[in-house]
């Protein structure tokens, strides 16, 4: 029943990163750490997309652009902030162009600090994010079945 | 058998049913083993042999997101279509009427694409049209040339045919091997869509199919893998253990070939296709053509 959880497929979007966080997460499908083999794959769409991973904090520019980005992604989704400026904007967090964190935009599930977050702990927000993805698909199922009734 | 096509028509009935029940399952297995075979190629550990049916399943829990709904319905017909095409494989039909319904299948695809409003789901669609361009010349060189040994367009006839198709084409054969890199997307031609590098114009072809519809494209997939990996099975009807293991073997070399090679571009999946198809293919036909005048 939980196919969910065995076959999340991952969005990546750097918002205003320095590339830090984004070579780190680049850094889990290589062979040293192989996501591939939880069945993760990081696909560039997000009509495919079931985990939105975004590094960096949001600016004024790209507002638009990680909520259109977000409605996108069909139900059920979660997203994930990796590194500590998604999580709150960090040290750019007072800079006249910024937005602050992904959560000023859209809502978030799993916040991974760090700079740059180290692979491990971004597998390991994922981990969590999947927990939260399959709650998620049950709240979506009954809301299915109370819309059916 | 001569005239009565399937050699007696239960038999048939049964095998096309085999196929539209096992095929899936063999063609997810295929996909899984690929990936477990590339992770190891490039000294990953790779998900579980399962992994394609995991994603499969998950897509079709997936909400449906559909922009233009009419591109759903192409999709039908292309599972449809792929389908029909298998199982009158399997049963042993017609040669040609199975590859046009093929063929018609994948127009369905492109005509899938085209219909939602997106620009790289139409550069993904005209590049799948490229790829239809490429392989059909070959795909036909290949039943002529089964025709022309074994005297039968009936796949019934050719599978059965005691004659050893493979040593008068061998050339039309590694022919159809090099049009099998183009229809399985494997690297060098994988233009319209891909399974890996997903960034490479979004998703081409699939960009805009998304949950369940993208599931019917897999599972739709998975039945094509089946039928072409048959296709190679003609060529050694005549030794029945001999043909699963070339087709064992002709698939680690697809698999090799989707590793070694970058993706090239798409002029190059023309040239390889009509290439293969004008050399290898036609001058293989014309000797066994001369060879048979001479009998």
């Amino acid at each position: 029943m939980a196919y969910l959880k065995k076959s999340p497929w991952l969005l990546h979007y750097d918002a205003s990163s320095c590339n830090g966080c984004d070579i780190e997460l680049l850094a889990c499908l290589t062979p040293l750490y192989d996501v591939e083999r939880f069945g993760i794959i990081n696909t560039g769409n997000p009509k495919h997309a079931d985990v939105f991973v975004i590094t960096g904090g949001i600016n004024e520019l790209n507002r638009e652009v990680v909520k259109n980005t977000y409605e996108q992604i069909p139900d059920p989704k979660v997203v994930v902030a990796v590194g500590i400026c998604a999580c709150s904007g960090g040290v750019f967090r007072e800079c006249y162009n910024m937005a602050g964190g992904v959560d000023q935009v859209i809502p978030v599930d799993v916040y991974v600090p760090g700079c740059a977050a180290r692979p491990e702990s971004i597998i390991d927000g994922i981990v969590k994010a999947l927990g939260i993805l399959e709650e998620k698909r049950e709240e979506m199922k009954e809301k299915e079945k109370k819309h059916g009734n | 058998m001569g005239y009565e096509p399937g050699g007696g028509h239960v038999t048939s009935i049964i095998t096309a049913l085999a196929f539209v029940v096992l095929a899936p399952l063999v063609g997810g297995l295929v996909a899984g083993v690929d990936r477990k075979i590339t992770a190891r190629m490039q000294g990953r550990v790779g998900p579980p042999i399962l992994q394609p049916f995991y994603d499969v399943a998950k897509l079709f829990e997936k909400e449906d997101v559909t922009v233009t709904p009419s591109q759903n319905l192409y999709i039908v017909a292309y599972l449809v279509f792929m389908i029909v095409s298998g199982a009158y494989f399997f049963a042993g039909g017609d040669f040609l009427l199975v590859i046009f319904a093929f063929t018609l299948a994948h127009v369905f695809i492109v005509l899938g694409a085209y219909a939602a409003y997106s620009p790289y789901s139409h550069i993904g669609a005209e590049r799948e049209l490229i790829t239809l361009m490429a392989y059909e010349p070959m795909v036909i060189f290949t039943a002529v040339g089964l025709y022309m040994v074994t005297g039968s367009f009936y796949i019934s006839d050719i599978a059965t045919s005691t004659v050893p198709a493979i040593l008068y084409l061998p050339g039309v054969f590694v022919g159809f091997l090099v049009i099998l890199t183009i229809k399985l997307r494997k690297s060098p031609f994988d233009i319209s869509t891909s399974h890996h590098a997903h960034q490479e114009l979004v998703k081409g072809l699939t960009t805009e199919f998304a949950g369940p519809v993208l599931g019917k494209i897999e599972i739709a997939h998975w039945y094509e893998t089946v039928v072409l990996l048959g296709m190679i099975y003609l060529f050694f009807g005549f030794n029945p253990v001999l043909a699963i293991v070339v087709i064992a073997l002709a698939y680690l070399l697809e698999i090799f070939i989707d590793n070694t090679f970058s993706r090239m571009k798409w002029q190059w999946t023309m040239k390889s296709g009509w290439g293969v198809a004008a050399t290898l293919g036609f001058l293989n036909l014309v000797i066994v053509y001369y060879l048979y005048m001479g009998v």
